[in-house]
């Protein structure tokens, strides 16, 4: 124990003198929570539509009207024909392309159906595929709206219908930023808790003095001890940090219990923190080390449900997810934070977090040597 | 009869087809000051690192302070004291965090390490500069430090690997004053050097070729035997077969 205090003495000043990490654990959490959920947002507003209209009846006016009238999609031009639109869509200039034939209200009436076109420019398929789901939608509404004035009309034949009416719970506005910000903050403390760990044990072993307490009589779980102990609370100021940001600029206020969100992360911290240290044993030199890190990070975040949801994932990589630490934590935040999940919710994240917590630091504790 | 501290049969670490440290043998009295000589890549720093404990040799036996290098290499380090030839103090801390870290890590209380803290600095001439990150200290101090704090908790053997490699003649000089000191206080020194004339400062010496120990006696002794005027010459003449060259 009292080794174990002259270690961590040690490792605080050394944390204090070095000036780059207050930025990494102060600054970065500042800039990445302002800009990246604003910047990775799926929202679509502002997609710009074509519109070739060659019925220029009633009907076809007040769809448009009904289309232009939402703030998703901004008139490019009322093109004559489609090929005239399609230009548009090759410059760029439109999203996509909304064709309504001749005889649209004509048709409607008589035969009770009629139909339209939309072509979507594809090349971004996220965009396209919001902005055709966006228009369904709003040409279902159009049509549900013109079976209701029907159906007041005893010369029509009211024809049964279901509506679907859709509530999002959890998150009442579909604000994206609030499903980012937990992803993010996330991603910050694993970044800190992983890559400064891991940095930190390299850097030693570049230098030499890691030859030097390999020479005296600590133990391996009191060097480990004493790398684990200062990043961990590097990486709960991280998420302080996180939480405030997140409160300040979008107004979070967790759901849950924010001490639950500390407990998890306790756990979760020890389990990344052993894996960068795991990973320190292997890397010679930092450069070694970044670049197993880098890895490493890409591959978690891009398989951990960030940015694309895990469900929509094939089968393949879903499995992956199940042993990427970080997927758990982001599913523990978004829960507590947005949806005020309680403990009984969790027990099942809790329980496989323990077991990556005492898996990798025991990994980390064998596979580092004090001989060769 | 004088009391053997380090006793080495026949030790041997190979890697892969090369053996680097090729079944040497040989005995370190307690209190004397060893000198383990030889050329670039001859395996004295090989040898060495299995002797404190931080190698497991591929063959062969080795007592250090009475303790097994195979079974019993954490009570050898708690005997132990180690300077590298790499500098491996901490930089960015100061002179009396450095000393206070491996103080407290080998067990002494806060009141020898303020005791010990105090007398080191004033030996060193550096009472002004305990507070001054060990960086901004000229590298003849630094080794000065470092040699100190290698001695802090009175081991029973220090392991020196090339301890004046890059200083001038003048911290030279100093610096084997504090190994003498350190003799005097019953601690035995066992260094490996490339300076010939340091090596004439030693008890005993061993020069070592190719990973075999070629020659082992007392510098006078070997000057004798070998018909030379200097240790340089000695080594000159046993080293002159040697296939291994730097590295």
């Amino acid at each position: 124990m009292r080794i174990l205090r002259f270690l961590l003495r040690k490792e605080f000043l050394q944390i204090i003198r070095n000036k780059s990490i207050l930025p990494i654990i102060i600054v970065s959490p500042i800039m990445q929570l302002i800009l990246l959920p604003f910047a990775a947002n799926y929202e679509m507003k502002n997609i710009s539509i074509s519109i070739v209209d060659h019925d220029k009846s009633q009907d076809s006016r007040r769809l448009i009207e009904k289309i232009l009238s939402g703030k998703y999609f901004l008139l490019q031009s009322n093109a004559e024909s489609y090929t005239v639109a399609l230009e548009d869509v090759e410059q760029d200039k439109a999203d996509v392309i909304l064709e309504i034939p001749a005889g649209f209200g004509r048709d409607l009436v008589r035969d009770n159906k009629v139909k339209t076109m939309i072509a979507a420019n594809a090349i971004n398929g996220q965009t396209a595929g919001l902005a055709v789901s966006y228009l369904n939608s709003i040409i279902m509404d159009f049509n549900s709206e013109i079976r209701m004035q029907w159906a007041v009309n005893p010369a029509v034949q009211p024809i049964p219908v279901i509506e679907i009416s859709s509530l999002s719970w959890f998150n009442p506005l579909m604000n994206y930023k609030f499903f980012m910000v937990p992803g993010v903050m996330a991603i910050l403390v694993t970044l800190v808790g992983f890559m400064l760990s891991t940095m930190n044990v390299v850097r030693e072993k570049e230098i030499g003095t890691i030859e030097q307490l390999n020479v005296t009589p600590i133990t391996k779980t009191q060097l480990i001890l004493s790398k684990l102990v200062p990043f961990w609370i590097l990486g709960q100021i991280v998420l302080t940090v996180g939480f405030i940001i997140s409160f300040i600029v979008y107004h979070i206020i967790p759901a849950g219990n924010i001490l639950l969100v500390y407990a998890f992360s306790s756990v979760y911290l020890v389990a990344i923190l052993g894996l960068g240290l795991f990973v320190s044993t292997f890397a010679e030199t930092q450069q070694q080390a970044m670049f197993i890190a880098y890895f490493c990070m890409t591959t978690f975040i891009l398989l951990g449900g960030i940015f694309a949801s895990i469900d929509n994932m094939p089968r393949w990589a879903q499995m992956i997810t199940y042993i990427n630490p970080i997927s758990y934590f982001i599913d523990v935040l978004r829960m507590i934070i947005l949806k005020g999940s309680g403990f009984a919710d969790l027990s099942r994240h809790f329980l496989i977090m323990f077991i990556f917590a005492i898996s990798l630091n025991m990994l980390a504790v064998w596979h580092y040597k004090k001989t060769s | 009869m004088e009391q053997t501290i380090i006793e080495v049969r026949n030790l041997t670490k190979q890697f892969g087809d090369f053996k680097a440290v090729n079944s040497i043998s040989f005995d370190v009295r307690k209190g004397e000051i060893f000198g383990f000589l030889g050329a670039n890549g001859a395996g004295k720093t090989t040898a060495m690192k299995m002797l404190i404990g931080i190698s497991i040799p591929s063959a062969g036996e080795a007592k250090v302070a009475g303790f097994d290098v195979y079974k019993e290499t954490e009570q050898i380090k708690k005997n132990i004291g180690y300077m590298s030839q790499k500098f491996s103090l901490y930089d960015d801390l100061t002179v009396r965090e450095n000393i206070t870290l491996f103080a407290g890590i080998y067990g002494l209380t806060d009141t020898e390490i303020a005791a010990r803290t105090v007398e080191l600095t004033n030996r060193l001439g550096i009472a002004d500069e305990a507070d001054k990150l060990v960086a901004s200290l000229p590298l003849g101090w630094k080794q000065k430090l470092a040699f100190s704090i290698a001695v802090i908790h009175n081991p029973k053997i220090v392991f020196l690997d090339e301890p004046t490699g890059g200083v001038d003649p003048i911290t030279r000089r100093q610096f084997w004053d504090m190994i003498y000191a350190a003799a005097a206080e019953g601690i035995t020194v066992f260094v490996t050097t490339h300076y010939m004339d340091e090596a004439e400062y030693c008890n005993r010496v061993s020069i070592m070729v190719d990973g075999v120990i070629k020659a082992l006696d007392s510098p006078a002794r070997l000057m004798q035997q070998y018909n030379a005027k200097s240790m340089e010459e000695v080594f000159i003449i046993l080293a002159r077969g040697a296939k291994r060259s730097d590295n």
